[in-house]
């Protein structure tokens, strides 16, 4: 922990003004993880700016018939808001998917999409790490990788992106609006997490001093056909090994529509929109659900520890196009799996 | 026979529970004092080498940092090993925080930062720079297995493998059904939900009180005399309330020297509180790889048990605890061979947790016991029978007393063992595979000399009191029992006094001795005060017990009376006052009997049953049932007594299923070191777990017949899970945790 300044916000001009003159500031929302890390010496901030008293906590209707969710909306305010229930009940479900309730409680929208790796050697400042100190190596790709990603790594990082919520935000098309410096900008959620590449330390498409402000749900139609399935290492309250998020359209017997994200395989929500038309104008069946499923995984790369991820993803991916097909979402307080 | 104040074999609430549920109960790292100043601990980021250079000078610049110890600057110690061994210490040369600039292990702390505030304390840590020069190191088991050796000298307390019987090999290589394979359980951490923290209170004579999370308080107070040179006098350790330990709290660990020193160094009281990290920068279950193999003729009668184990310990210690003792202690067989041996790894020294050795030991002998039952054809709980043990096969001892055919019976029939088919894949319920298994479990009654103290006073209340612990057992509540029984008051007549190094002499709590041992202890000590207040009330004038000898008296309701004319009695306060004393005072010890021991040995005993459901695609397991039936003499409170074994499966469900340290060679370093990754069962992980008591009449060990209930619940849990699996889908997997990875394919 080191010493910081600490100024609460009173408007998100505020906010962002106060930020964007001090590169070694950070917004804190819930604090459920820039506390940690700071206890952890991971990250260091000479100013935390207080945004939890910003009028960013509504869910509001769009005109376009979406879903406007504020940034300070907290994790289980959003998941038991009644029209979230009802209109993008995987949303709900994803989030109730993970942490505990106390977690829940205090984490928000905006900080759950900007959480950080829970990779071990991050979170260790005695252990060299890419992400943490650029150029000081990657052990985790030889070292301990469990958690870590199948998709989409360099040689610089193979570390995933923690989040539930967004696994479902990705499958939704969801667009994260941000107010800088320069204004306003909305960004597809596709775009906003990154690929470690070269520069494993940034871990999104957000400029320093940008404050996320809002998510938007697009008008959809995906409150029959759905399903948030998390494997994970214990029967709760553990980060995904692998989770899935399947949003269907189905029109008669076909597929008229599919959305499909992976979590805990990659850097970001991984979608592969190829893969999703092959679905499209077909009926369900688990031989294409496979053929979705290697299409998805054919660049998969395992490590030492995480190699059966590939084969546990492409199971997960069959069983919850299963289970969004036959209209069976996944239940996350029955352990069973449907 | 007497009925009132009749709490021995009954359920009883904790009398800690209100102070513990309403936060009156103060623990290590709770205690206030005066100027009070935090130490925060700065740990080795390599494996082995030497620290070059530790630069503490910008945290010696922030404002109200007081010192910053290094080995540089540490105050001066004791000289010999001795000195800093414990009670439980294994043979070797106990690490000595600070002690020089080596790096011995992954974690090691090398500094010690005090300040003002706890805050401050914790950026002035994050600002000392150090370098190191690194030496090569070994973490890695399998590449130091063919170093492996016996330990030359035995930890006392744990018996080494009895020497072979019989032919083991000659007979293994006839028998008509074997099973040869290789199991492992990876490491454990300890995680109890309080982390190590000691408060050293700096008196104002100098002395000090320590508030320490230990499951000794003489254990660390003795540590502390002799490693800086005090007296006895000098030091007290009071710790009332322990938030859990499991065998964490056996050994002084590295938080109590610092506090120590800081607080003797800067005159002034000194808290150090370890973080959730530092709880893997020491002991741990070790790391062990067992071999078994077993013979058997077609009717599944052992001809053969060979069982070889190889763990880990560190540079510095002989570790040692009791793997492969049991197999034979379960079974009867005439060739017997059993081996134990460690290899050095650069880590911390194991230590014990939650019975040691047993939960490790038994896991892979009552594994090998399934796949024998599949390989013999024989029902699991049938060959178990077929083999009962009926006396200690390597001392040459019968038992005190062991009911675990009732409890293979009675867990049997409370499960509906009888219902199973025992095809394995052959149960479902829907799309999930179900698996019933099951395996035994079995732990020693170990009894340790202690002493208490009862003193009764005029107004009718009873304190007891000796220096043993309650790390979250039930200790202060089944005292409060005996004490009161024995006596004849109602227990909210008794004060329990214990955690506190000033009271009776104990050794630290573990091996799930304390029951027996304080107890029997407590028992004593209010027998004597019985005996004088039995004494004074004979003397009183026209007293109705003037005839009367002790046998034909009762004590109740706080009267001695005759038991055949309970009216015929007088009140503890008028024979006190008739006697002209105040206050009766007696303090008593208690031992194992030698006799006993020479000839009998004593075991709790358990019976497993589990049920799996298991998502086979997926590899996702759920433990939907269990049930186990404990044998382990006199159940003093069949409440605590079930949250023990209840706690103990919970135990053995991470143990199968979750709980595993992972190592990273490179940088020999335990990785996961934090609870959002080192995975313990969660509420969503347990679900019905049915404990029976099994009645067993024991009278040997201790006039009470206790035997213990602190480890018995884990043993076995695990590998009855295993066998559940397998039951289920027909994979047998030999490696503990059973995680997802190790389902699939
Ligand atoms: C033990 C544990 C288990 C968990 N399990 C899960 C799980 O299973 N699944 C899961 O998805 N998550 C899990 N989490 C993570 C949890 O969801 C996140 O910690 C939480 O969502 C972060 O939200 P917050 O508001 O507390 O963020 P904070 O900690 O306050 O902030 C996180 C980051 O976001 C930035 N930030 C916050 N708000 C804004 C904003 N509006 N604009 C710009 N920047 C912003 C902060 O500067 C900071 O860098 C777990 C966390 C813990 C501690
Ligand atoms: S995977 Fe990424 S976060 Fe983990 S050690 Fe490598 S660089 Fe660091």
């Amino acid at each position: 922990m080191n010493r910081f300044s600490y100024l609460r916000a009173s408007s998100v001009d505020e906010a962002v003004r106060e930020a964007a003159s001090d590169p070694a500031a950070r917004f804190i929302a819930g604090g459920t993880n820039l506390i940690d890390l700071m206890k952890y010496n991971v990250e260091q901030p000479a100013r935390l700016i207080d945004i939890t008293h910003l009028p960013l906590n509504q869910i509001d209707e769009t005109d376009s018939g979406g879903l406007r969710i504020g940034a300070l909306v907290t994790n289980d305010e959003a998941a038991y808001d009644p029209r979230v229930q009802d209109r993008y009940p995987l949303l709900s479900s994803a989030i109730l998917a993970g942490a505990s309730a106390q977690l829940r409680n205090s984490a928000t929208t905006g900080g759950n999409l900007l959480q950080r790796t829970r990779c071990y050697y991050f979170y260790d400042p005695g252990t060299p790490c890419n992400k943490r100190e650029p150029g000081t190596g990657c052990p985790a790709a030889t070292g301990r990788n469990r958690i870590h990603a199948i998709l989409g790594t360099s040689e610089h990082c193979i570390a995933t992106h923690p989040s539930d919520m967004a696994v479902a935000l990705a499958a939704l098309e969801a667009v994260v609006h941000v107010t800088g410096p320069d204004g306003e900008r909305a960004i597809p959620l596709s775009d906003f997490h990154r690929l470690p590449g070269d520069h494993p330390e940034i871990d999104t498409t957000l400029r320093h001093g940008e404050i996320i402000t809002a998510v938007e749900l697009p008008a959809a139609d995906f409150s029959r056909n759905y399903t948030y399935l998390k494997l994970r290492d214990r029967l709760s309250y553990a980060f995904a090994l692998v989770s899935v998020a399947v949003a269907l359209r189905i029109d008669g017997d076909a597929i008229a529509e599919a959305r499909l994200a992976l979590g805990g395989v990659a850097h970001k929500p991984w979608r592969d929109p190829e893969a999703e038309t092959l679905l499209h104008g077909h009926p369900a069946s688990e031989d294409r659900f496979a053929a979705v499923a290697d299409h998805i995984l054919k660049d998969a790369r395992g490590y030492e520890d995480n190699a059966f991820k590939i084969d546990l993803a492409k199971r997960a991916i069959i069983r919850a196009l299963s289970q969004a097909a036959a209209g069976t979402p996944q239940s996350q307080t029955d352990k069973r799996i449907q | 026979m007497q009925q009132t104040n009749a709490y021995i074999g009954t359920p009883q609430n904790r009398v800690d529970g209100r102070a513990k549920v309403t936060g009156g109960a103060k623990y290590a790292a709770e205690f206030e004092a005066p100027d009070l100043a935090y130490g925060i601990v700065i740990s080795s980021a390599i494996a082995k080498g030497r620290i070059a250079s530790i630069d503490t000078s910008a945290a010696l610049a922030v404002p109200g940092v007081l010192q910053v110890f290094t080995h540089e600057n540490r105050a001066r110690t004791a000289w010999f090993d001795r000195n800093f061994r414990d009670e439980t210490a294994p043979p070797g040369s106990p690490f000595r925080p600070l002690y020089d600039d080596k790096i011995v292990y992954s974690g090691q702390p090398i500094a010690l930062v005090v300040a003002e505030e706890f805050e401050l304390a914790a950026h002035a840590a994050s600002l000392v720079r150090v370098e190191y020069e690194t030496d090569a190191h070994m973490t890695d088991l399998d590449l130091r297995r063919s170093e492996a050796y016996v330990p030359p000298k035995k930890r006392s307390n744990v018996k080494p493998p009895p020497s072979p019987r019989g032919d083991a090999e000659g007979a293994f290589a006839q028998a008509p059904v074997k099973v040869h394979a290789e199991y492992r359980v990876a490491i454990e951490h300890h995680n109890p939900m309080e982390t190590h923290a000691s408060t050293v209170v700096y008196e104002e004579d100098g002395t000090l009180t320590i508030h320490d999370k230990t499951q000794g308080a003489q254990n660390s107070q003795s540590y502390v005399s002799s490693v800086f040179g005090l007296s006895t006098g000098q030091v007290r350790v009071v710790s009332p309330y322990i938030g859990g330990a499991f065998g964490s709290g056996l050994r002084p660990q590295y938080q109590l020297f610092l506090a120590v020193m800081a607080a003797l160094e800067l005159k002034r009281s000194v808290r150090v509180v370890l973080t959730r990290d530092q709880m893997f920068t020491f002991g741990y279950r070790p790391l062990t790889i067992q071999t078994i193999s077993l013979g058997a003729n077609p009717d599944g009668k052992l001809v053969s048990i060979m069982h070889d184990a190889i763990q880990t310990t560190s540079p510095w210690e002989d570790y040692q605890e009791v793997v492969v003792n049991w197999s034979n202690l379960l079974y009867h067989c005439d060739n017997v061979k059993l081996t134990y041996q460690l290899a050095q790894v650069d880590t911390y020294t194991p230590i014990d947790m939650r019975a040691p050795g047993a939960a490790l030991g038994v896991t892979a002998i009552e594994t090998a016991m399934d796949e024998l039952a599949y390989a013999a054809g024989i029902d699991p709980v049938e060959l178990r029978l077929r083999n009962y043990a009926e006396v200690d096969e390597a001392d040459k001892k019968t038992f005190t007393s062991k009911e675990l055919r009732a409890c293979y019976q009675l867990g049997a029939e409370r499960f509906g063992w009888a219902g199973r088919n025992p095809a394995p894949r052959s149960m479902r319920d829907g799309r999930e595979l179900v698996g019933w298994g099951m395996a035994s479990g079995v732990w020693e009654a170990i009894m340790q000399k202690t002493a208490a103290r009862a003193v009764l006073t005029l107004d009718g209340n009873l304190e007891v009191a000796s220096a043993t612990t309650d790390i979250g057992t039930g200790t202060y509540t089944i005292l409060t029992q005996i004490a009161a029984e024995t006596l004849g008051l109602p227990m909210a007549a008794v004060a329990t006094k214990i955690g506190d190094s000033s009271l009776p002499k104990s050794p630290v709590q573990g091996g799930s001795w304390t029951a027996a041992s304080a107890g029997s202890a407590v028992q004593n000590a209010c027998l004597s005060v019985r005996e004088q207040l039995f004494k004074y009330a004979r003397q009183m004038d026209n007293s109705p017990l003037a005839n009367a000898s002790i046998e034909q008296v009762m004590f109740a309701d706080g009267r001695v009376c005759l038991m055949n004319d309970p009216n015929a009695g007088v009140t503890f306060a008028e024979a006190m006052q008739s006697g002209g004393v105040e206050r009766i005072e007696a303090e008593e010890k208690a031992s194992p009997g030698m006799l006993t021991s020479l000839r009998h040995s004593g075991y709790s005993h358990s019976a497993v049953f589990v049920e799996v459901k298991v998502d086979e695609d997926l590899g996702r397991v759920r433990v939907t049932r269990i049930v186990n039936a404990i044998a382990a003499g006199t159940i003093l409170n069949p409440k605590t007594a079930r949250s023990q074994i209840i706690g103990g499966v919970v135990f053995g469900i991470g143990m199968a299923l979750e709980e595993e340290s992972m190592l990273d060679h490179n940088l020999g370093r335990f990785m996961n070191h934090n609870l959002a990754e080192y995975h313990v069962p969660v509420n969503a992980d347990v679900y019905d777990i049915d404990v029976i008591f099994v009645s067993e009449h024991e009278e040997m060990l201790n006039p009470l017949g206790i035997k213990g209930l602190g480890e018995i619940g884990v043993v076995g849990t695990a590998a009855a899970i295993g066998n559940a699996i397998y039951h289920a889908t027909g994979k047998r997997v030999r490696e503990y945790p059973i995680t997802v990875d190790k389902l699939l394919g």
